[in-house]
């Protein structure tokens, strides 16, 4: 999948923060997220009960996927929906473009679907003559950019208004040098009303898809995924295997934690059902697998797959937050991404999970409980296993594991080091070979250790 | 107070050997205050926490063996660093599960849990005339539930602070981040030196803004990358150990 060459994460990293100023406006943009959640999340007394059943109803649906997948496909076709299966991201662009072919689209509106990015859909069509228009501010603005999203929930999170401004002139005629966000959305709001008013078919991704009833459900904050779905009489819905809830009344869980895990709010602003064509009008529904049913039959890994994308996580990530989205080279980065990740392609996001101090605010935050931390711990002894890890690396350490393992050893290596520390010119010890010693001072080495101390005063 | 049936072996982790000798003594003065008989087992090395989380758990397995051996005769193995306690007790899980590896896996304790749930310290008798401010290790908060991190929605506890209330005279600061992450994480500092290093200068920048005097922790480890950071930029403030603080007299 994709090009073997590897994500560099550390310097990528490196990159983003030599500009510290807007290393801290990013931090502090996503860290804002955050602490929306955490006063909306302080305002629901069983929150914590809430993530437990989240976590439970997860795992049902997990260890039961296959016929929770067949009962919501039954159930979708008796309300009169088209259902497609996609073996992988390829055969879901195929899926598409031949539905959009067969009603001669010439204009797609698209909200809410990172799935499609995942896929790379856009570039899929437009070489088909296709136009995709994508109707979330923060997509389009990325679209207009020719850029990829940076944060899940937040795509253009990375962009600053003053940008906004300067690409809507550019490209929407708007004025010169604006930077109010009223105008810059209302600017946006005009020009994507043409584009609403002359398409020929809406395409929205899917939150949930519920078994019981065949319908699935679309949480939005700014309506376009509807406003789309109801202008035109064709709409396709593309959702993972993985979205998939048993029950309608599970809802009571999931949009209770969604909207306030992503932005503090009690619930998005439309919370939209799509169950059945308008009259005259087809509905279609893509189910698509893209390594995830792979990813079920790891166990050590499948629960990642319990994710609902609200991106708590990133928000919560000391390094997603001054690193930037981009340094994970993957539509879905932070924590998530960097356990989904080696899981569809190990050598090149082998160095994802050690892009992590494993802190484990990622698995406190998220609202299925997902044990991203241990789940990166046990990725990095995977590319050991599967001898992806580096050799300079490696060879240091099985020396250091070798001395660690002997008294006897470890205390010979460590006279010699604290010798080595003490005497050796400062030159050799701090040069720019040493990453330690680029922006921190190595430790002081002190007269005799604790354990030189121990036996001479105890023994 | 009195534990002296209570046979407790220090853990002093292979870095503060090396480097923080005095934190080695302060914890072993401390446990000694409170009534416990110390033995500091001389055949011990690491908890193999370096290899392991770099991904070679496989490698580090001679090194379990030689913990669990060097420990397994204790009634408690105290070590003042909450990220080795945590990595025996929860990831030792990859050996064999004699009686021995789940005895130690069970009695090994971070010494700030092991004075509030083992020995229910009340006094100390210590004495820091100090503005301090606590940078709370991931793997004490998260990892060992020390206190409640800001992710979770329950009633806030702290059992770092429950022992500094103890101290006379010290006054805690508010910080505006207590539990953002440092940015040490082992090999995380070398690996990923770029972010670990900002990280590090923002965690202090925090306590510096604060107004604190000393940056307090239970992980020597995160000490050592924020006191790395304090000496090269030369900022007005100092690390300490818990411990070096708790052991202070009054
Ligand atoms: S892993 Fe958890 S916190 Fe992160 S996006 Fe998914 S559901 Fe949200």
């Amino acid at each position: 999948m994709g090009s073997q060459k590897s994500i560099n994460h550390a310097a990528a990293a490196d990159k983003f923060i030599a500009n510290e100023s807007r290393t801290d406006w990013h931090n502090a943009s996503v860290s804002y997220l955050r602490k929306k959640r955490d006063v909306g999340a302080a305002l629901v007394p069983e929150w914590e009960t809430l993530r437990s059943l989240a976590s439970g109803i997860k795992n049902n649906v997990l260890g039961n996927l296959d016929q929770y997948l067949e009962q919501f496909e039954k159930n979708a076709q008796a309300n009169g929906v088209q259902v497609h299966w996609a073996v992988d991201a390829e055969s879901h662009n195929r899926i598409v473009t031949s539905i959009l072919e067969r009603h001669k689209v010439k204009l797609l509106v698209k909200s809410k679907s990172m799935l499609t990015e995942e896929c790379h859909l856009n570039p899929h069509l437009e070489a088909r003559g296709i136009e995709v228009v994508d109707t979330d501010l923060g997509e389009r603005i990325i679209q207009m950019r020719d850029e990829g999203p940076s944060h899940i929930v937040a795509p253009a999170i990375h962009i600053k208004k003053e940008e906004v401004g300067e690409l809507f002139h550019d490209q929407l005629q708007s004025e010169a040098g604006a930077t109010d966000p009223q105008y810059l959305t209302e600017v946006a709001r005009q020009h994507l009303r043409e584009k609403f008013l002359n398409c020929d078919a809406a395409l929205t991704g899917v939150n949930f898809a519920v078994a019981e009833t065949g319908g699935v459900v679309v949480c939005t904050n700014e309506g376009n995924a509807d406003m789309g779905a109801h202008m035109v009489p064709l709409q396709i819905h593309c959702m993972g295997i993985e979205k998939i809830i048993p029950r309608q009344q599970d809802l009571g869980v999931f949009l209770r934690l969604l909207a306030r895990s992503a932005t503090g709010q009690p619930i998005t602003i439309y919370s939209s059902h799509h169950q059945k064509p308008k009259e005259g009008g087809e509905m279609h529904i893509v189910i698509v697998d893209n390594g995830r049913s792979k990813h079920l039959g790891r166990d050590t890994f499948r629960n990642a797959l319990k994710c609902i994308r609200c991106g708590a996580c990133m928000n919560s990530c000391p390094v997603y937050r001054r690193s930037g989205g981009y340094s994970y080279g993957y539509t879905v980065p932070g924590p998530i991404g960097s356990i989904l990740t080696p899981g569809f392609n190990l050598e090149k996001y082998k160095e994802l999970p050690f892009a992590s101090t494993l802190c484990g605010a990622c698995s406190a935050v998220c609202p299925t409980k997902i044990n991203i931390d241990e789940q990166l711990y046990k990725w990095r002894q995977k590319v050991y296993e599967e001898d992806y890890l580096d050799k300079t690396k490696e060879t240091g350490l099985s020396v250091a594991g070798n001395v660690l393992s002997s008294a006897k050893k470890y205390k010979r290596a460590s006279a010699l080091m604290r010798w080595a520390l003490k005497w050796m010119p400062r030159f050799m010890t701090h040069n720019r070979f040493n990453a330690w010693a680029k922006k921190r001072e190595l430790p002081e080495v002190p007269g005799e250790s604790f354990r030189d101390w121990y036996r001479k005063n105890r023994k | 107070m009195s534990h002296q049936s209570i046979r407790v072996a220090l853990f002093v982790p292979c870095y503060v050997d090396q480097f923080y000798p005095q934190v080695g003594k302060a914890a072993l003065q401390l446990l000694e205050k409170c009534g416990c008989t110390v033995d500091y087992p001389d055949e011990q090395t690491c908890c193999g926490q370096p290899l392991a989380n770099s991904g070679m758990e496989q490698a580090a397995k001679p090194i379990y063996h030689h913990f669990v051996e060097t420990f397994g005769s204790y009634d408690y193995i105290v070590v003042p660093s909450a990220s080795c306690a945590y990595h025996v007790s929860h990831h030792y899980d990859v050996i064999e599960q004699t009686e021995v590896v789940k005895k130690v896996r069970e009695s090994i304790y971070d010494i700030t849990a092991f004075l509030t749930d083992v020995l229910h310290i009340e006094s100390l008798g210590a004495r820091f005339p100090h503005k301090v401010g606590i940078h709370q290790s991931c793997h004490g908060l998260r990892g060992l539930q020390l206190a409640r991190s800001t992710e979770q929605m329950i009633d806030p506890y702290s059992k770092w602070e429950h022992l500094l209330h103890m101290v006379s005279d010290l006054e805690l600061v508010q910080l505006e981040r207590p539990d953002e992450c440092c940015g040490f994480g082992g090999t995380f500092a070398v690996a990923e030196e770029a972010v670990s290093a900002k990280m590090g200068k923002d965690r202090v920048r925090d306590h510096l803004n604060s107004g604190a005097e000393f940056i307090t922790s239970g992980d020597m480890s995160c000490l050592m990358h924020m006191e790395g950071l304090i000496r090269r930029n030369k900022w007005p403030i100092q690390v300490k150990h818990l411990v070096e603080i708790l052991n202070t007299d009054g």
